[in-house]
């Protein structure tokens, strides 16, 4: 564990899909969730190794704890310890990231097939683009993600979690992308031969261009049927 | 664990008695050998064949490490790959995790909890056949290049006949649950084995804690399986005959299936752990020279583990949008199941720190398993966290932190118990040589492949891609993990070489090379057919008697049972709870019947494969005669009385009491149905619930009349069984009740089929149809079968192996007709309810 997060380190964990190198407010919150628990995985585990180390290359060394008292330290106490504080702060951190009703910020349309993304936007004249998502920087946005066939599941790992496309029902994610740029999402579900292909763009657009940039590539989505 | 010897040796020298139970225990030579039966026979093929599968298993990995080792690799196409990785899954999970852990099962089961040999000795061997030959049409679908494709879970509905036209789905489908039926017929062998089954004075809560592992491992299986079950049955239904179950369009779910596979495979992951975690526990005081630590604390542990265990199976679905309290119930639930886990652990290491622990080479992969499972345990507990696991889910990262828990659980701790056993299984110990070279290879290339796989998923790499593009920055990280699977194979093909070297070459070692404690090495080493010539008495307070001189003791006789009568396979039948004999069980001599079983059930699953139904259909019938033909021969043909066992004591056979074999086995086959049963009516709701495409002006529709008519019938069945037990066992003639039951169980077929012509919408066009048909064809199948049981009854009526004593027969019937009658009534009111349900749920949003 320290080692992942020493080569973690050292690699700078960026790549066009990289879940450590967030670019929005929950993919952000989820890789500090990451680090965090790496962290306390890495004393954890080095501490079960010392202690099956230490009993069996020290003969005697731990006969001193009356053998109950093993079993309810560290069969008890120990993940009592852990997991309660963990799993509340996993569930404030996931509450925080649902889209919650309420607040209903703009909508856009995810909808897939094997193996290609279609991307409607009602608010903008339900225009539609093909494998490439248009979204503006610095708002949150709501994807209903659907699918025509089997599953698949939307997944743009710099920005957010992934949610599955499953025939005949909508779910919604919401994404939001702090700063304008190129990023890349993918099908995340296996999903027959094409599955590795699968891939979408994403584009963020400063919120002034991006009714434009939108414009444009859904006319070039209709000239190439 | 010490005998006490009662009495003076009762005459017959060791070798005299040896050669006598010799004559009736073994499996004969030549082509006799497919005639076997007996648990050691069974427990080593089944440990050979589960090995043969792990190879292939293991090759088809390496092929994908070749394939992804670079980017956009063209050692494989999409479809081929897709093949491969399926079956690299299905096989590994199928037919080499289940399978090796029942071997284990198999093999030492009887051994340590001191008796000769499991109750239902045919059963073992049909078990072992069904595996065999549906592991061998998985794989021959392999070479035919039709193997399954669609992931070893199979999701609908890329797995239905519209995205999979082909045979590859219906391969796993037929293949998977053939093999599951025998998986599930050994663990119900094994629940009635543990319980009724051990050496006198060994009560539950002094049994071994091996024991407990298995017996708790065993109902989880028999919990476990009917839903898959389920879920395979129906989607071949919907892919054979088109009834939709999954299919969204008309009226089905996709995550139904979802649901059915994860409420068994979420429970698998700990039906892999616990046997070997039983091994663990076994191995581990006998390294630290001291008794376990926290035997209660274990035993409460693993009972814990089990309950949570089938309560967590949404932890692999957080990403398909369910309602987030439902999210926070089961991440709680997930982390939760860390606790009985470290309780096990820490009882581990306080065994160590207040023993005198001693290194050899078993501890060298306990220390493996110390270090891959913890590791896999952790990342265990971060996919607990749900926005985590919206990131993590199918990427790199579930494939790193699964191979650590299953290898971690399975892997490492079956190594240290090839290690810890194979003495007592050659009389040899190994030679070390190649051991501790190849501990260090499959360590080193197991971490160098599956920890790199960890950063390849964070990195966003997904599972199941043939191959990628080369900017993502997996490159080198992907490359490691190949060159890590290579190192590991390498290690694996070392170990294999070092087990043959000491087969052939081991120094031959005397009894209980160990110096455990358990009674498996009270026994010849090898062990010889009837495993102990004597039954040991079991002593309270006398824990640390050397198995040693034990074995000595028993081998002259000194036992229970240290004869040979009437050339009868016989071994001691206790009581569940104090362990104190209470009959004396005639087990069945070797027969070529459940190999030719299991060939026609094989039969009949290639004919439905080939879609060839009526064929398929006559085949499944023979197999079912068979079974019927195998009953013929069970038992005793007349009535004994209290027979001697030695020491002064005399019990019945088990023909001749209630709590017989049978008896218990067939409440475990009721618990399975049940179970089954369940998940039907749980599908049904959850498709009225949850399923999209509901319109609600449906009208559905089904006779009142006939399913009246079926549930009378059915009453009238249960009701006649009863009449035939009161008038056998007052000595009067049962056959006048028997045929009625026959007449009222024939009536609720007829009545059940025209129910199921009856139903509207057709079956065909929604999936309201189709479950009320699936509710109603149980009913029916389940009526089937009650006249089997009664076909047989008559037959044995007939040959006198029923009598005033011997009763089990017809209680068998009784309670089959019993459950048939409940699970009947609960199905039929749930179809004649269907118009009501629907209209309310006509308002749903």
């Amino acid at each position: 564990m320290v080692v992942a997060g020493l080569m973690a380190a050292l690699c700078g964990c960026s790549g066009p899909l990289s879940t450590l190198d967030p670019s929005g407010p929950s993919a952000a919150s989820i890789a500090l969730l990451w680090w965090v628990m790496l962290a306390g995985a890495g004393v954890l585990f080095a501490l079960v190794l010392t202690l099956f180390l230490l009993v069996v290359l020290r003969p005697g060394w731990g006969s001193r704890l009356p053998s109950s008292r093993w079993i309810v330290l560290g069969g008890l106490a120990l993940p009592a310890v852990i997991l309660l504080p963990l799993i509340c702060y996993g569930l404030l951190a996931g509450e925080r990231l649902l889209p919650l009703p309420g607040h209903s910020p703009p909508r856009i349309e995810a909808v897939a097939r094997q193996w290609v993304w279609t991307f409607r936007y009602p608010d903008r004249g339900n225009v539609a683009t093909t494998n490439v998502l248009h979204l503006p920087a610095g708002t949150p946005v709501d994807i209903d993600v659907s699918s025509e066939d089997v599953i698949h599941a939307f997944w743009v790992p710099r920005l957010a979690g992934k949610i599955d496309a499953v025939p005949g029902q909508v779910n919604h994610l919401r994404i939001q992308a702090d700063t304008p740029g190129r990023y890349e999402g993918q099908c995340n579900e296996f999903c027959g031969v094409g599955h590795a292909r699968m891939h979408f763009v994403v584009i963020v657009d400063r919120p002034a261009d991006y009714p434009a940039a939108l414009a444009a590539a859904a006319a070039t989505t209709k000239a190439e049927p | 664990m010490s005998a006490s010897v009662e009495q003076p040796p009762q005459g017959a020298p060791a070798l005299r008695l040896h050669r006598q139970l010799v004559k009736i225990w073994a499996t004969g030579p030549g082509w006799q050998r497919l005639a076997a039966v007996n648990h050691s026979v069974i427990g080593l093929r089944m440990v050979i064949t589960s090995f043969v599968f792990f190879a292939i298993g293991g090759i088809l990995g390496m092929l994908t490490r070749v394939q992804l080792a670079t980017p956009n690799g063209d050692f494989m196409d999409a479809e081929t790959y897709n093949q491969v990785f399926t079956m690299h899954g299905s096989m590994m999970l199928f037919l080499f995790a289940i399978p090796m852990v029942e071997s284990f099962a198999v093999y030492l089961t009887p051994k340590i909890l001191g008796t000769r040999d499991f109750a239902f000795p045919r059963l073992t061997a049909y078990g072992y056949w069904c595996y065999l030959l549906g592991g061998t049409i998985l794989t021959v679908s392999l070479i035919a290049r039709v193997a399954p494709d669609s992931g070893w879970f199979m999701y609908t509905p890329l797995s239905s006949n519209v995205y999979t036209p082909g045979v590859n789905a219906d391969v796993w489908l037929l293949g998977v649950t053939f093999v599951e039926i025998s998986a599930l017929s050994l663990a119900m062998e094994i629940v009635v084995s543990v319980l009724k089954m051990r050496a006198p004075g060994m009560s539950l809560d002094r049994m071994p804690i091996f024991g407990w592992y298995i017996l708790v491992t065993a109902m989880m299986m028999i919990v476990a399986f009917p839903p898959l079950i389920l879920g395979s049955i129906l989607l071949e239904i919907e892919r054979a005959f088109g009834l939709p179950f999954f299919d969204p369009t008309r009226g089905g779910s996709a995550l139904l299936w979802q649901h059915l596979f994860w409420l068994f495979g979420h429970p698998d992951v700990y039906i892999i752990f616990l046997p070997m975690a039983g091994a663990l526990s076994t191995m581990i005081p006998v390294f630290a020279n001291r008794p376990l630590v926290g035997y209660r604390a274990i035993v409460v542990a693993i009972i814990a583990l089990a309950f949570l265990s089938f309560g967590i199976w949404v932890h692999h679905m957080f990403t398909v949008g369910i309602p987030h309290l439902a999210l926070a119930f089961f991440s709680a639930g997930s982390a939760i199941v860390a606790v009985p886990t470290a309780v096990q652990f820490f009882a581990w290491l306080a065994t160590l720190a207040h023993g005198k622990p001693r290194w050899d080479l078993p501890m060298l992969y306990i220390f493996g398993f110390f270090f891959v499972f913890t590791a896999g345990g952790l990342t265990g507990v971060m996919l607990a966290i749900v926005p985590f696991d919206w990131q993590a889910h199918d990427t790199y990262f579930i494939v790193a932190h699964m191979h650590y828990v299953v290898a971690g659980a399975l892997a490492f701790p079956m190594m240290a118990g090839f290690y810890y056993w194979l003495p007592l299984l050659t009389g040899r110990t190994a030679a070390y040589r190649l051991a501790v070279p190849a501990f260090w290879l499959i360590f080193i290339g197991f971490n160098l492949t599956f920890f790199m796989m960890h950063l390849t998923g964070l990195l966003g790499m997904p599972r199941r891609v043939f191959t990628y593009n080369g900017d993502e920055g997996w490159d080198w990280l992907n490359l490691l993990s190949s060159v890590g699977s290579f190192v590991m194979t390498i290690g694996f093909g070392m170990a294999v070489i070092d087990i043959i070297v000491q087969l052939r070459f081991g120094r031959r070692v005397r009894r209980n090379p160990w110096n455990a404690t358990t009674l498996e090495w009270a026994m010849p080493m090898p062990p010889a057919p009837y495993a102990f010539a004597s039954i040991p008495r079991l002593g309270p307070g006398k824990e640390q008697a050397a198995p040693g001189q034990l074995a000595l003791s028993l081998a002259r006789g000194e036992g229970y049972l240290g004869f040979a009568r009437n050339g009868w396979q016989e071994t001691l039948g206790v009581h569940m709870t104090s362990g104190e004999p209470d009959q004396v069980i005639v087990l069945p001599q070797p027969t070529y019947l459940p190999l030719v079983t299991a060939l026609f059930t094989g039969a009949a699953v290639l004919a439905m494969l080939f879609k060839l139904y009526l064929l398929s259909l006559a085949m499944a019938l023979v197999t079912i005669g068979l079974f019927v033909l195998a009953g013929q021969r069970a038992g005793l043909g007349r009535d004994y009385g209290p027979l001697p066992i030695g020491h002064g004591a005399s019990v019945p056979p088990h023909t001749e009491v209630a709590s017989a074999p049978p008896w218990l086995a067939l409440i475990c086959v009721l618990v399975a149905d049940g179970t089954l049963f369940t998940s039907l009516v749980f599908g049904t709701f959850y498709l009225w619930i949850a399923a999209p495409h509901w319109p609600a002006n449906l009208a559905p529709e089904a006779s009142r009349v006939l399913a009246l008519g079926v549930i009378v019938a059915l009453v009238i069945a249960a009701v006649a069984a009863r009449g035939s037990l009161r008038a056998t066992s007052a000595g009067a003639r049962a056959q006048g009740w028997i045929g009625l039951a026959v007449i009222a169980l024939l009536a609720a077929i007829a009545a059940a089929v025209g129910l199921i012509g009856s139903v509207t919408p057709h079956p065909h066009q929604h999936a309201l149809g189709a479950t009320a048909a699936a509710l109603i064809g149980f009913v029916a199948l389940h009526a089937g079968i009650g006249l089997l049981f009664l076909i047989s009854n008559l037959l044995r009526i007939h040959a006198g192996f029923i009598s005033p004593r011997r009763l089990t027969d017809l209680r068998l019937s009784r309670l089959w007709l019993d459950y048939t009658t409940v699970t009947g009534i609960i199905a039929l009111g749930l179809v004649l309810a269907l118009p009501a349900l629907v209209a309310t749920l006509g308002a749903r949003p």
